[in-house]
């Protein structure tokens, strides 16, 4: 493998890497406010994804306008399963939240083969994401060049919200102490109900972003990138933003390289991601830049 | 009143109880298909052409035919489990399907011991059928399509080398896979990189990284189509301009929608094309087809046509619709007027000619019938 090889794999690595820290920013924000893995957020970023179908390919909008479409009501649709599914159970213990969230999970999926049927459907790509730049033998497809300022700008917003509004700080006061923030007079079915559509707009914003690279969209299209994103964000350290980011460009990289260098293992590519995760949860559980869990 | 009415619907209900079977019991044939998952448009289309078969001739024996339709969602665990569910529940007197290898091959065990006989329209690996009393196919196997696929390459692409992309989650691909390289090799071509990937896998680049560092004259990816036009599109973004040879799996519509320009001058090896049809009953199969569902059919919805009929004469040849008695006539099956063709099996497969198909101006066109 030459140098070109090399920088072009390194690059396909970053690119997919960055993918996958997108979608695991939205499976971490809701792990580090309510302490919950929503095992669903896979299946609500197909949602997003046939919501944004629906708006460009059907209704003829423009790519813009399906994305903030699709966001919102992906928004709407978290808000909607932390009110059927997990506020109920907001004092069981949290083996039965995590259980209800595969539970939601399954629905999700099974709904979208009754609703959308089994075949897949062709995603579009717009123009402005589809030029490939060249430099000699290495090419970068714009959507590659986009995806990390896209991503960038999602963080720097997200980190606003949780660092600089009320709302943001309700929400870490939240992931402290849910009792006493509502003996507080907070009203905390609110900020559970914000962090919610936070974490379905993202995923939603991810999951177009992953259709426009792989331009295919069916109902079981989430449980991959999910599963994956969820192991970046244990990388990372859950309950990380930032390490979410750190976690799934280093999965990124790990499993293209992985094939790069050892063609003959391409088979075990998603094992090595499942690898990576008992990994670290045996040598360092909380993650590569995760904060010591508070008891 | 109300007591009334509950003693007259009693009675209504005894009655129907008590009244006679009615002449003809409907043959039952369990329809064993993914209908979801990563398969679901073979099934989908398969469904598509049994439901004409079975308005063209709706009955066997003078009893009326009735499908019974079980989604095996794809999956090897969910196909077993469906077999078993049409055999014991549904009581069925023969299985159409599954279609894929994989699928097949974790069914036909359960039907073989049952003693109902299976016929796949379009599980192409060999072992399907191999050592079992049964199990039936009437599609050609991989050994023939993969080697010519081969021939294909080395004469018609005069291509010396070749990558070879393998869905290991695919009984099928990496079973064709395997003959495809045998007979490449034979026919002096050398095989540069062999590379691994699933079923569901979205991200091609290390896999075509490591392919565009091989350079070799083409790729073979027999692969389904999601995953193909994927890969095509990939190839064609990372700057890989071989042409791309794939199999029967390619031959779908969706293939063109996702792969878009990218899958343009794509060849694949397949069953079946409206254009290669020799037969009057094919040609009045694509009739009814076009006008039934507008558009083209495929491989599978013409094999799947195919495997109900043969079915329904081999029971037509048995006089009976006993497990045993229609595994023995299917067994005899001989030019059979198919729409894919004149069917005769020999130890349980079709031999019968494969079609090789091009990707051109957003169509499957017909490029030539290889027979056997």
């Amino acid at each position: 493998m030459d140098g070109a090889q090399l920088t072009q794999q390194i690059i396909n690595g970053l690119t997919l890497g960055c993918l996958y820290g997108l979608i695991a920013i939205g499976y971490t924000l809701v792990y580090g406010i309510l302490r919950l893995i929503n095992f669903a957020h896979g299946d609500v970023l197909m949602v997003g994804c046939y919501m944004a179908w629906f708006g460009a390919v059907q209704f003829g909008l423009p790519w813009w306008a399906a994305l903030m479409g699709s966001m919102l009501l992906t928004a709407l649709l978290g808000v909607l399963i932390d009110q059927g599914a997990y506020r109920p159970l907001r004092r069981a213990p949290r083996i039965s939240a995590l259980i209800t969230a595969i539970g939601v999970s399954f629905f999700l999926e099974n709904l979208g083969l009754v609703v959308f049927g089994g075949r897949p459907k062709a995603f579009l790509r717009p123009e402005v994401f589809n030029h490939i730049y060249q430099w000699g033998s290495v090419r970068v497809l714009s959507l590659s060049v986009w995806t990390p300022i896209i991503t960038g700008l999602i963080l720097a917003g997200l980190l606003i919200i949780i660092y600089r509004t009320r709302l943001g700080m309700a929400m870490r006061a939240l992931s402290r102490d849910l009792v006493t923030v509502r003996l507080m007079g907070i009203d905390t079915n609110r900020v559970v109900a914000a962090t919610f559509a936070i974490g379905s707009a993202l995923a939603a914003a991810g999951g177009v972003l992953w259709a426009m690279k792989y331009p295919q969209i069916n109902p079981l299209m989430g449980v991959l990138p999910g599963l994956k994103a969820f192991v970046a964000a244990v990388l990372g350290g859950i309950g990380n933003v930032a390490g979410a980011m750190i976690g799934g460009l280093l999965l990124g990289l790990a499993e293209i390289l992985l094939v790069a260098w050892l063609p003959e293992l391409a088979g075990y590519r998603d094992a090595l991601a499942f690898v990576l995760l008992i990994g670290i949860l045996l040598f360092k559980p909380t993650g590569i830049i995760g904060e010591e869990l508070p008891e | 009143m109300k007591r009334m009415m509950l003693a007259a619907a009693c009675a209504v209900l005894c009655a129907a109880l008590a009244a006679p079977a009615p002449a003809a019991e409907p043959v039952k044939l369990g329809v064993v298909f993914p209908m979801t998952g990563p398969a679901a448009v073979y099934g989908q289309n398969g469904v598509k052409g049994l439901k004409l078969a079975q308005q063209a001739r709706p009955t066997v024996l003078g009893r009326p035919v009735e499908l019974v339709v079980a989604d095996n969602k794809s999956d090897k665990v969910e196909a077993s489990n469906a077999v078993n569910r049409v055999i014991q529940k549904n009581r069925v007197q023969a299985i159409l399907g599954c279609l894929t290898s994989s699928n097949s091959l974790a069914a036909a065990p359960v039907a073989e011991q049952a003693g109902v006989p299976l016929l796949s329209p379009w599980a192409t690996n060999p072992l399907v059928t191999q050592g079992r009393k049964y199990v039936f196919r009437i599609c050609f196997i991989d050994p023939f399509q993969g080697s010519v696929a081969a021939k294909f390459a080395r004469a018609n692409l005069k291509a010396r080398t070749a990558a070879v992309m393998i869905d290991i989650s695919q009984d099928y691909c990496v079973g064709i896979a395997g003959f495809f390289e045998r007979a490449f090799s034979k026919l002096g071509g050398k095989i540069a990189l062999k590379i691994h990937y699933n079923t569901g896998d979205q991200d091609f680049s290390a896999q075509l990284g490591a392919i565009a560092a091989a350079k070799p004259d083409i790729i073979y990816v027999p692969g389904y189509f999601t995953e193909d036009a994927l890969i095509a599109r990939q190839a064609r973004e990372l700057g890989l301009k071989q042409p791309l040879l794939s199999g029967d799996a390619a031959q779908a519509a969706e293939l063109i929608k996702i792969g878009g320009p990218a899958v343009e001058g794509l060849y694949l090896t397949t069953h079946f094309d409206e254009k290669g049809v020799t037969t009057k009953s094919g040609r009045s199969f694509v009739a009814a087809y076009r006008q039934a569902y507008h558009e083209a059919p495929d491989s599978v919805s013409a094999l799947s046509y195919d495997s109900y009929n043969a079915l329904l004469d081999a029971m037509q040849r048995a006089k009976s619709v006993k497990g045993a008695e229609v595994a023995a006539a299917l067994e005899q099956t001989k030019d059979f007027p198919g729409v894919t063709g004149v069917l005769t099996l020999v130890q349980h497969n079709a031999v019968k000619p494969a079609v090789i198909l091009k990707v051109k101006d957003g169509q499957f066109t017909y490029v030539a019938t290889v027979k056997p």
